[in-house]
């Protein structure tokens, strides 16, 4: 069998006593919507943080399309193809929304040692910002400053960055973090779209989300995987305690 | 609206470099050169302010050492002609090499930290670059180096004469705000401020920031060495306490009393700071006192300096 796109093995992180990652082995195949579910604190965050190069692993390995990238940089693996949405949204606040995936544009368009033309004059640039904005629903809002958008607009800004930067791994910090039901559906709706286009690795708390989206999911309790399978699997196992065991499938 | 707060800082910066321009004929009507001599001291102030605003507002490094390029460049001019080196594009490119020599080591330990340790390494270099020059007994040590001769450029142009000591130094920060502007809405100038904003965004969507923040303190230290270079020029003399820490200080106020972040704004800055002094030193030998109260209040009441201060009551918004 070939290797996943995305494969990490025996993955460790501690903070000081606390194991946010207890020995995570996982493996995401090219064009699968993967969900990671589990309770606040559950280490999801934790875990993206570590496929994206942002936090260094205590032990474990992360390949991905066949190369060892456990101990590569954040931009090297942007180079190779990941890209993140954060829970909370980082954005950059003081530049407009354009400017802001502009420069997500920017930065996979070769070296910026770029001293002389503006850049916000850059068709090279603007032209697939405006692009992906409109994809996403922010046209209207390329001019806004960031820091202007509402909530929902910000998280839609937040997707905007890190598909500008052609993705073949997205990481998706729960996407719908903080929105209202109205919006959160748009959320999914979207989300729903980008599916097979790219592989995706989401984490959520929206369990009709994940259900309505993943075509696998993991579970994950004090950092620990405890349950994985395909959607049906977990809903099925997640119903069972729930008839059985009056347990509520989040905890 | 927004036209007007596009245009309020290009009128503004028109309306500065203007006056600049108009100093020497309307202060020659007098006769005498203390003018031109204040305000040659002003722009060569504006410059390092400006060169320390590029990393400091745009890229968001806050160096407390920058007065540390100006004593290099100052000393690169003051050393040659010790050696009877009067040649001023020797002497320039000399300026301009070690101070680009220093930013870059200085940059390359420094921006490994962040926060309160980058300000306290920026300072630490500097002040060992201070004390390095009070030991140098040849050069006089705290006394300081007299300069015999100002820098040659071929006979083309006559630096002991002050108006075109005056006119030399207006071009310099004329072009450096020319290239300043270039760069700071360079893809390059981007990358910088998206630096200052949001760093971890930055290194997610792919950016090496440290290769980047590294050319921009090299940039902006070689500006300051710049100014260094026609300091000397000015003052015929370079003393270890061109580089003292207060002296890395007062450019930082200069930025930010301006408005940190415009290229204006350190400009601005470096005319009122310089003149207030020139003028409460005059009045009170307490002129430290208020000039520190007048900052105080500065930077409590004019958020953004006075370029945010003159643009809120403009706009009712500031035009950060
Ligand atoms: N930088 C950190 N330092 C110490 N503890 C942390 C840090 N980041 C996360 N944690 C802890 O690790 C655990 C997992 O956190 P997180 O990954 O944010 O969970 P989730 O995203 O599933 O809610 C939590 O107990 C959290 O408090
Ligand atoms: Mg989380």
């Amino acid at each position: 069998m070939p290797e996943p796109l995305l494969q990490v093995t025996g993955l460790v992180k501690r903070f000081s006593g606390l194991t946010a990652t207890d020995n995570v082995s996982l493996g995401i195949e090219e064009g699968e919507l993967h969900a990671v579910i589990g309770p606040n604190g559950a280490g999801k965050t934790t875990f993206i943080a570590q496929i994206m190069g942002e936090l260094p692993p205590d032990q474990g390995a992360i390949r991905f399309a066949g190369e060892d990238v456990t101990r590569l940089p954040p931009h090297l693996r942007s180079a190779r193809g990941i890209a993140r949405s954060f829970q909370i949204s980082s954005i950059f606040p003081d530049m407009s929304a354009c400017d802001n995936v502009a420069l997500a544009v920017q930065a996979h368009a070769g070296h910026s040692f770029r001293f002389w033309r503006d850049a916000r004059t850059d068709p090279l640039l603007r032209a697939p910002a405006r692009a992906i904005l409109d994809s996403v629903g922010l046209g209207e809002r390329a001019d806004m400053p960031a820091a202007a958008l509402s909530h929902g607009e910000k998280r839609l800004l937040e997707i905007a960055l890190a598909l500008a930067t052609r993705p073949r791994l997205l990481l998706l910090d729960e996407p719908t973090a903080g929105m209202g039901p109205e919006d959160a559906a748009q959320m999914v709706r979207f989300l729903s779209e980008l599916k097979g286009k790219m592989t995706l690795l989401l984490t959520e708390h929206d369990m009709d989300a994940v259900f309505a989206l993943a075509d696998r999911i993991t579970v994950l309790v004090y950092g620990r995987v405890v349950a994985g399978g395909t959607a049906d699997e977990i809903r099925a196992s997640a119903e069972v305690r729930r008839a059985y065991l009056g347990e509520d499938d989040r905890a | 609206m927004r036209r007007l707060r596009v245009l309020a800082p290009m009128l503004l910066t028109a309306m500065i470099l203007l006056g600049l321009a108009l100093v020497p004929p309307i202060a020659g009507l007098s006769g005498e050169n203390y003018t031109i001599d204040v305000f040659t001291r002003i722009m060569i102030f504006a410059i390092a302010a400006l060169s320390l605003d590029i990393i400091l507002g745009y890229g968001g490094m806050v160096s407390f050492g920058h007065a540390a390029y100006l004593g290099i460049g100052a000393y690169a001019v003051g050393i040659l002609a010790f050696y009877h080196i009067d040649n001023g594009f020797l002497q320039f490119a000399a300026a301009i090499l070690a101070s680009a020599a220093a930013a870059a080591f200085i940059g390359f330990v420094s921006l490994r930290t962040s926060g309160v340790y980058f300000i306290m390494i920026t300072l630490a270099f500097a002040q060992m670059i201070y004390l390095l020059s009070i030991s140098l007994s040849t050069f006089g040590g705290s006394n300081g180096l007299n300069i015999d001769v100002h820098s040659k450029f071929l006979g083309l142009l006559d630096l002991g004469n002050p108006t075109t000591l005056y006119y030399l130094v207006f071009g310099v920060l004329l072009l450096f705000l020319f290239l300043g502007h270039r760069l700071v809405n360079s893809r390059f100038g981007m990358v910088i401020r998206g630096a200052k904003s949001n760093p971890r965004r930055m290194a997610t969507i792919g950016f090496p920031l440290l290769r980047y923040q590294l050319a921009a303190f090299i940039i902006a230290g070689v500006m300051c060495g710049v100014a260094g270079a026609l300091l000397a020029n000015q003052e015929l003399f370079v003393a270890p306490a061109i580089m003292h820490w207060t002296r890395s200080g007062e450019i930082m106020m200069m930025v930010i009393l301006g408005g940190m972040g415009t290229l204006i704004g350190p400009v601005l800055g470096a005319i009122v700071f310089l003149l207030l002094e020139d003028v409460l030193s005059g009045v009170t030998e307490h002129w430290q006192a208020v000039m520190g109260l007048f900052l105080v209040l500065a930077v409590l009441f004019a958020r953004g300096g006075m370029l945010g201060f003159l643009y809120r009551l403009r706009g009712g918004r500031s035009g950060a």
